[in-house]
């Protein structure tokens, strides 16, 4: 690469390393020591924040939150899937109107339409149940699945739909044997942006669960918040770290067996 | 890969000698394409097409870009419905039949090979969708890499493919469904010229063996000529031309296509009687009759059918202008009566010569004037 253009990394790297890779250890160091109440220079090496996690009822919690990922992810693509679809299939400029419908919300911030669900869950009478987080979730993340599958089918050339049908494909078969494999890299790219959101999402489950409600993200959030167990908070941090890292690989692998390479940046 | 390529040179060689004897064709129409016409939003493409193409023809649609030749192929495949006209397969109208219901399969410009498919489940998709058995598939993909020479690359991932290697992946895609004809979009454009010409002698090969019609779209005249049972040449939506390679380049019908087709000279001159036609203010003897009596004609001569010879003794006289070495032949310009002549010769001459030229009577081409637009 040319040595000027290089140099225009630097700034990135310089803000990369400032507000990722350092606190990354921070939070790494934190998870592993414990330090004394009254003087918090002074700590000793631990893995006791990694044992407390493993009780049932922060398994629980993890498992909770997996499952209402899993749910919100499954949802949002079966959701998405037709919607980027049929965008892909409008003519261009209808095409920019209804992207523009799906980005407008965006615009907005997140937590006045969180509050705004609220609202109109109240009156539905859902307020405060495990559907309510979903559909709250669903709501905020769902351009996140569409935008990419949208992409993805939008990059497929004309010509190999075309090649499907001229060896003998109907439009159905030429859908489940050409475009859905080639969307693929979108279909993966839509899972990772949607899931990993929501696995670690705590403002929508506080808003829209109730007060009560404990997801691994309010988990962690009341670590730091309220009880000041940095230590701990940082451990349950790490293990969910791992947990998203395992999976993000296993969706690379699929994604790759399905198009040519995936779409998740590594 | 390596070995794979050298082999198919020898390969190559080895057709040439065969090449060319000619096979049997039947006369039998497979395809009428009648009082075809296309419009794109009010641009007229395509103008009143008729055509005929007969069992196991090779055809090949030869024009420059933008003339319509690409747009008939698309009519064939069903990809594009025209404005007006009919197309007739082995009797029928197809028009109503949508790409995946008519027999005829298509190699695409820039292949559209699947790319998450390897090649073996590239060639093997249209048998998949027959739902034929599996061995059956196995053994007819074999038989195809075996005919484009690409055995043992059924694994390989097509992308990893030469652009030549991908070519072949895409003739066996369309052949392994047996189609009655093979639609072939300027397939050999994107490979080097020594690639194409090799390529030029298989697809004749290829032609030959399965005994499939081809219809092949080109821009490229010596593919054409090389290739083609029969040239239809086309220009703005409009057929110029139907014959034989030879017909098409000893006897073009008018100024386009002779110029299309191969360099000429072409010059103004009249038909003085049958047998008899003048330019240069010379009588010349000639093969052409049929015109009315001092009819105004234009005159095509190859420029490799102008023989330079001594000045006392030739019909024309003119100075060399420019010479160019061109490998086998030497490029020479003539300057005639402030006529620019060009001659392809083996013999060279000095700029500045004056020099004498001659041709044969059946090196004449005589062609009717075009209504405007003559010299």
């Amino acid at each position: 690469m040319n040595r000027t253009i290089k140099s225009f990394l630097y700034p990135y790297a310089i803000w990369i390393a400032i507000m990722i890779v350092i606190p990354f250890f921070l939070i790494f160091f934190y998870s592993i020591t414990q330090s004394r109440p009254d003087s918090p220079a002074i700590f000793r090496f631990t893995l006791k924040h990694y044992r407390e996690f493993f009780k049932t009822e922060n398994i629980n919690i993890l498992s909770k939150s997996v499952l209402l990922a899993v749910e919100t992810t499954v949802l949002c693509l079966l959701l998405g899937y037709p919607a980027a679809w049929i965008i892909a299939k409008t003519k261009a400029n209808v095409q920019n109107v209804i992207l523009l419908l799906f980005i407008l919300p965006m615009w907005i911030n997140m937590l006045l339409r969180t509050y705004a669900w609220q609202v109109i869950l109240g009156r539905t009478g859902i307020l405060y149940t495990d559907a309510a987080v979903v559909i709250g979730m669903i709501y905020n993340f769902i351009p996140f699945m569409v935008l990419p599958i949208y992409t993805a089918i939008t990059k497929i050339d004309k010509s190999l739909i075309e090649a499907a049908n001229d060896l003998g494909a109907n439009s159905k078969e030429a859908f489940l044997k050409v475009v859905f494999p080639l969307s693929m890299p979108g279909v993966v790219t839509g899972i990772v942006m949607v899931f990993l959101p929501a696995v670690s999402s705590f403002a929508i489950p506080r808003l829209l669960g109730g007060g009560q409600y404990v997801l691994i993200g309010n988990l962690i959030e009341k670590q730091f918040y309220l009880l000041n167990n940095w230590n701990f908070g940082s451990a349950i941090s790490v293990i969910l770290m791992i947990l998203i890292l395992i999976s993000m690989r296993f969706m690379k692998k699929s994604g790759e067996m399905g198009g040519k390479g995936g779409a998740i940046p590594w | 890969m390596e070995t794979s390529e050298i082999k198919s040179t020898s390969y190559t060689v080895n057709k040439i000698k065969s090449y060319n004897q000619g096979s049997v064709k039947s006369n039998k129409p497979l395809i009428e394409i009648i009082n075809l016409s296309k419009e794109f939003d009010g641009e007229i493409v395509l103008k009143e097409i008729n055509l005929t193409i007969k069992e196991n023809e090779f055809l090949t649609l030869l024009g420059p870009s933008g003339c319509g030749k690409t747009t008939i192929l698309r009519i064939l495949a069903g990809f594009v419905s025209p404005t007006n006209g009919d197309i007739l397969f082995e009797g029928k109208s197809i028009l109503n039949l949508p790409p995946n219901k008519r027999q005829v399969n298509t190699v695409f410009q820039r292949y559209a090979l699947f790319p998450h498919l390897n090649v073996f489940e590239n060639i093997a998709f249209g048998l998949r969708l027959k739902k034929k058995k599996d061995d059956e598939i196995v053994a007819k993909v074999k038989q195809m890499l075996r005919l484009v020479k690409l055995e043992g690359f059924e694994s390989r991932n097509v992308n990893s493919l030469s652009g030549g290697q991908q070519q072949r992946v895409a003739i066996a895609r369309a052949l392994v469904n047996e189609p009655k004809v093979l639609l072939l979009d300027e397939p050999l454009a994107a490979l080097d010229l020594k690639l194409r010409q090799e390529m030029q002698y298989e697809l004749k090969e290829m032609q030959r063996e399965t005994g499939i019609t081809f219809i092949y779209v080109t821009h490229d005249q010596e593919e054409a000529l090389t290739m083609s049972d029969t040239i239809v040449v086309m220009n703005s939506g409009l057929i110029q031309q139907v014959g034989t390679p030879i017909d098409i380049y000893n006897e073009p019908k008018n100024r386009f296509v002779a110029n299309f087709i191969g360099e000429s000279n072409i010059i103004p001159g009249q038909m003085v009687a049958d047998y008899k036609v003048r330019f240069e203010n010379q009588i010349f003897d000639c093969v052409d009759r049929g015109f009315h009596p001092n009819e105004p004609i234009d005159v095509v001569i190859r420029p490799e059918d102008l023989l330079i010879v001594d000045k006392d003794s030739a019909p024309l006289v003119g100075v060399v202008d420019s010479v160019i070495f061109k490998g086998v032949h030497y490029e020479i310009c003539v300057i005639v009566n402030g006529r620019e002549y060009v001659i392809h010769t083996t013999k060279s001459a000095r700029i500045g010569d004056v020099v004498g030229l001659t041709v044969e009577p059946e090196n004449i081409h005589v062609m009717e004037v075009e209504g405007v637009g003559n010299e």
